[in-house]
């Protein structure tokens, strides 16, 4: 009794003409089918060269175009051929060329002796797996495909179309449910003699020869008709990417293959020298009868296909530039823009860092200057603080930013002072955290000793620049945690939003904040603010402030926020 | 895209092939060695001038990495690279005493090799003073990479251009021939690049880096281009438009994913930056051989005489591709 190998071969005859070699070795018999593509002279050679073994023997060769018939038909005469020549043969099982056993022969012919009427052949109903590329899933089973997926691509696709618009349905042959999966089984002599001999085998074959893919679907329905025990795996490790196709393993990959106890894997590339010696050389058995597990190596090429498909939140590079609203991630991580603070309060920033931990940057898009934490003029990344710099492209420096201090909480300023084209980036930005305290920027025009004048233009302008922003962040498109408070609203109970904003940004423990930051002197705001009406120029961004705030006790003295304390 | 852009595309594709078969006459072989080209074989084309002692080690790198057979045009180099490289026995070599700029700084020279050699082969389009660098390229060789990539149906590949420097004055370390400049030059910006789109050939336009940030800190439009797609499954009908930047057909320029993913993606690292490029910097200052009016360098020689150095606290020491990898300068896409 022993395991017969099929062999279907397309390319790379030497790397086939080892692993035949390897399989005759251990007392298995081989049945070769090798492309009609490949050309005569190379074929003759190869079968020469083969020559020497006994229990080694051509099929009949098939034109194999992927997804075609051909691919069933050559299975389906090396099969026949395997079960005349080699009655000993219980097991048939099922490579390609570009395949390699991994553990000792000797060791795959045990496995399977254990289990005589096991049928390993991965099987199941198209409507349970997501394992279709191109969205035809069953489909595939009930429509023509006359054209080339590869080479014909479009016709393929209008075709499918102009089936879908007029509702073209073929009918599945009676009896069979249809199942799929990998392509590379291995089946008993039982099972696979019933497939072939069935008396209903023309009508089957008729049907399949018209379905798309036909060797991931035919084996793995027929068998379901007569196969005792299936079990629906597959014995060749095989990984598929998100197109299709399949992964192929290099040298680097040898410790991988060795842990994953696999019998055979799928696909070599036939220049890794390394993984040749290392599997067809003389391995010493290491009677080990563990089942296969290729976890880690799926776990990799899931990452693979991950990386592909969806990439690395935040990341602007040379081979991922997502267009408009495909980010998966505006930004790598969170950050804090504070828009009025360092206006209101005059020690905002170094109270930031010492409450929060984070790092706490002045006006990162300031006019002239990009104020980075601690007066630094060069940041994580080598990212320069020039203006000029930054305002070329904004969004490249605030994504870069936040991207070269992943894990390192960023907080800046912000204000209509500032670049304004990035406040956009921010607002649709989940990651953004931003608080605004509106009409803040009046408070350095107050202290400032300039002629009133200039001060009601500039009023006017910063008022008209922020109202604009606070439109964007209002608009239904924002996508960050936003917050905006009047200034008179703030000024009312400073302590409470602020806590707010930190334990969001949450840091460092969950204790009341013990310090708070020192407010500008705003005794005379009212007036300023009363000024600037009387000159025209209508300030609303602040709220409603009192010309002549209400005393208080002990209200001259000037004024420290209060803690709120619970 | 129109119909009518998509003509104008063409058109110019045709341009400039008709204009590379014309300045075809610009080339002289000095050793036509193309005979041994076979069919599978990975081509490596160069333009150069005076770099003879880069190329001992540029040569046994691309040697190692898989490269059969090396096309160099060599624009009247007078330091003896012209003998040297005549000797190599898998070089090609065409002298040229033409104009660079005509040339349009070697695109035409290279576009006509290209043609006449480099049809239905995977060519690599570097110069002398950069090296290729591919997912696991310590473990796998080119053609593992090549192999894939027309497994996969892709027909180029993109890597960035990834300038490398010195910690202290440029000129601190002298390079000798034979070297590995990585050696001296071995640091890096790790995250200061800005990328905009070009709507017109389709391809990624990517600025900044050292160059930007020391030579360029006020007017960083006029930086330098670091996008480049060096590696082409060539095609007689394809054309670099503007070095190995931009390409046309403009599908060759899509080495980027557009909907979230990462595409497989390679540095090129640029060790220009050796003690012999202050020498180097002057001699094209005086040739005015260079991309718009030679611009870079006239900001080269400034930014030189006041501060050479081009290390800062963040630069990064090169380890290796890994370490690019993580930092998010190139991708290994679903290769794995």
């Amino acid at each position: 009794m022993s395991v017969g190998i099929i062999m279907l071969v397309h390319t790379a005859l030497g790397r086939a003409e080892q692993v035949a070699r390897h399989w005759a070795k251990a007392g298995c018999p081989v049945v070769i089918h090798v492309d009609a593509k490949v050309p005569r002279k190379a074929y003759t050679d190869f079968v020469e060269r083969l020559s020497d073994i006994d229990d080694l023997a051509f099929s009949l060769r098939h034109r194999c175009e992927w997804g075609s018939w051909g691919l069933v038909a050559a299975s389906q005469d090396a099969s026949e051929l395997m079960l005349s020549k080699f009655p000993d043969v219980r097991h048939v099982y099922l490579s390609s060329g570009s395949c390699l056993p991994l553990r000792p022969v000797e060791e795959l012919i045990d496995y399977l002796a254990e289990r005589p009427r096991v049928d390993f052949i991965e099987s199941a109903t198209t409507a349970d797996v997501p394992w279709t590329v191109g969205g035809l899933d069953e489909e595939r089973f009930t429509m023509r495909f006359p054209f080339s997926w590869r080479n014909n691509r479009y016709l393929f696709d209008k075709f499918v179309d102009l089936q879908r618009a007029v509702g073209y349905r073929r009918r599945v042959p009676r009896g069979i449910v249809p199942h799929m999966g990998s392509q590379w089984w291995c089946l008993t002599r039982q099972t696979l003699s019933a497939i072939l001999q069935d008396p209903r085998r023309h009508v089957y074959d008729r049907y399949f020869r018209h379905v798309w893919i036909p060797d991931e679907s035919y084996f793995q329905t027929l068998s379901r008709l007569y196969s005792t025990t299936i079990e629906s795996r597959s014995l060749t490790l095989s990984k598929f990417d998100f197109q299709g196709k399949p992964h192929i393993f290099y040298d680097d990959h040898l410790q991988l293959l060795r842990r994953s106890d696999c019998f055979v894997a799928r696909k070599i590339w036939p220049h890794a020298e390394r993984l040749y010696n290392a599997f067809l050389g003389d391995a010493e058995a290491q009677a080990s009868r563990t089942e296969p597990n290729p976890g880690k190596i799926d776990r990799i090429f899931a990452k693979a296909v991950d990386r592909r498909t969806r990439g690395r939140p935040g990341l602007y590079m040379q081979s991922r530039f997502p267009n408009w609203g495909w980010e998966n991630g505006l930004t790598a991580g969170k950050y804090s823009v504070f828009q009025g603070f360092s206006e209101l309060f005059t020690d905002f920033e170094p109270w930031l860092a010492r409450a929060t931990g984070t790092q706490v940057h002045g006006h990162l898009f300031g006019p002239d200057a990009t104020n980075f934490a601690n007066g630094q003029s060069v940041i994580n990344g080598a990212l320069s603080d020039s203006a000029a710099i930054r305002d070329y492209n904004p969004r490249s420096f605030l994504t870069n930013l936040i991207w070269n201090t992943r894990g390192e909480r960023q907080c800046f300023q912000y204000g209509p002072t500032d670049t304004p084209e990035i406040n956009e980036h921010f607002a649709r930005d989940p990651n953004a955290q931003i608080s605004v305290i509106s009409g803040a920027w009046a408070v350095p025009l107050f202290k400032s000793n300039r002629n009133f004048g200039e001060i009601r233009a500039e009023a006017a302008q910063l008022q008209k620049i922020e109202a604009k922003m606070l439109d964007e962040l209002r608009s239904p498109d924002a996508k960050a945690r936003i917050r905006i408070w009047t200034m008179a609203e703030f000024i009312e109970a400073p302590m409470e939003p602020l806590q707010v904003i930190i334990d969001e940004i949450g840091q460092k423990s969950v204790r009341r904040l013990s310090e708070a930051p020192r407010m500008e002197n705003l005794a005379g705001f009212g007036q300023f603010l009363q000024n600037l009406k009387n000159q025209g120029m209508h300030p609303y961004l602040m709220g409603d402030f009192p010309v002549d705030p209400p005393q208080r006790h002990g209200a001259s003295r000037a004024r420290r926020p209060y803690l709120v304390k619970k | 895209m129109g119909v009518w852009r998509s003509y104008r595309l063409r058109l110019q594709r045709r341009r400039w092939l008709i204009r590379a078969f014309r300045k075809r006459r610009d080339l002289r072989a000095i050793a036509n060695r193309t005979d041994q080209i076979r069919k599978s074989d990975l081509l490596l084309f160069s333009t150069m001038r005076n770099e003879g002692i880069r190329l001992p080690y540029f040569l046994n790198y691309y040697r190692d990495m898989g490269i059969n057979h090396f096309l160099f045009v060599d624009n009247d180099s007078t330091d003896g690279s012209l003998d040297y490289l005549a000797r190599q026995p898998d070089v090609s070599v065409w002298h040229s005493k033409s104009s660079y700029k005509r040339s349009r700084f070697g695109v035409d020279w290279l576009n006509w090799l290209q043609m006449k050699y480099g049809h239905e082969h995977w060519c690599l389009t570097v110069d002398p003073d950069e090296f290729f660098l591919y997912p696991f390229c310590d473990t796998r060789p080119l053609r593992a990479l090549t192999d894939w990539l027309d497994a996969s149906s892709i027909k180029s590949f993109g890597a960035m251009l990834l300038d490398m420097y010195p910690k202290g004055r440029i000129d601190a370390q002298p390079y000798e021939a034979g070297q590995n400049p990585l050696e001296i030059a071995s640091w890096f910006d790790p995250g200061n690049y800005m990328i905009q789109k070009n709507p017109q050939y389709g391809n990624l336009w990517i600025q900044g880096g050292p160059r930007t940030r020391m030579f360029f800190p006020d007017e960083p439009e006029r930086s330098p281009a670091l996008n480049k797609i060096p590696l082409v499954k060539w095609n007689r009908r394809y054309a670099f438009v503007s070095s190995t930047h931009t390409l046309l057909p403009r599908g060759l320029n899509l080495v980027y994913d557009e909907w979230g993913g990462e595409k497989a993606s390679g540095v090129l690292l640029h060790t220009k930056f050796l003690d012999t490029f202050s020498t180097k910097a002057q001699e094209e200052l005086e040739r005015r051989q260079h991309y718009a009016g030679s611009k870079e360098y006239i900001a080269y020689a400034d930014g030189l005489q006041d501060n050479p150095d081009l290390w800062c606290k963040w630069s990064e020491k090169y380890i290796n591709w890994r370490q690019l990898e993580i930092l998010g300068l190139m991708s290994k896409g679903n290769w794995a």
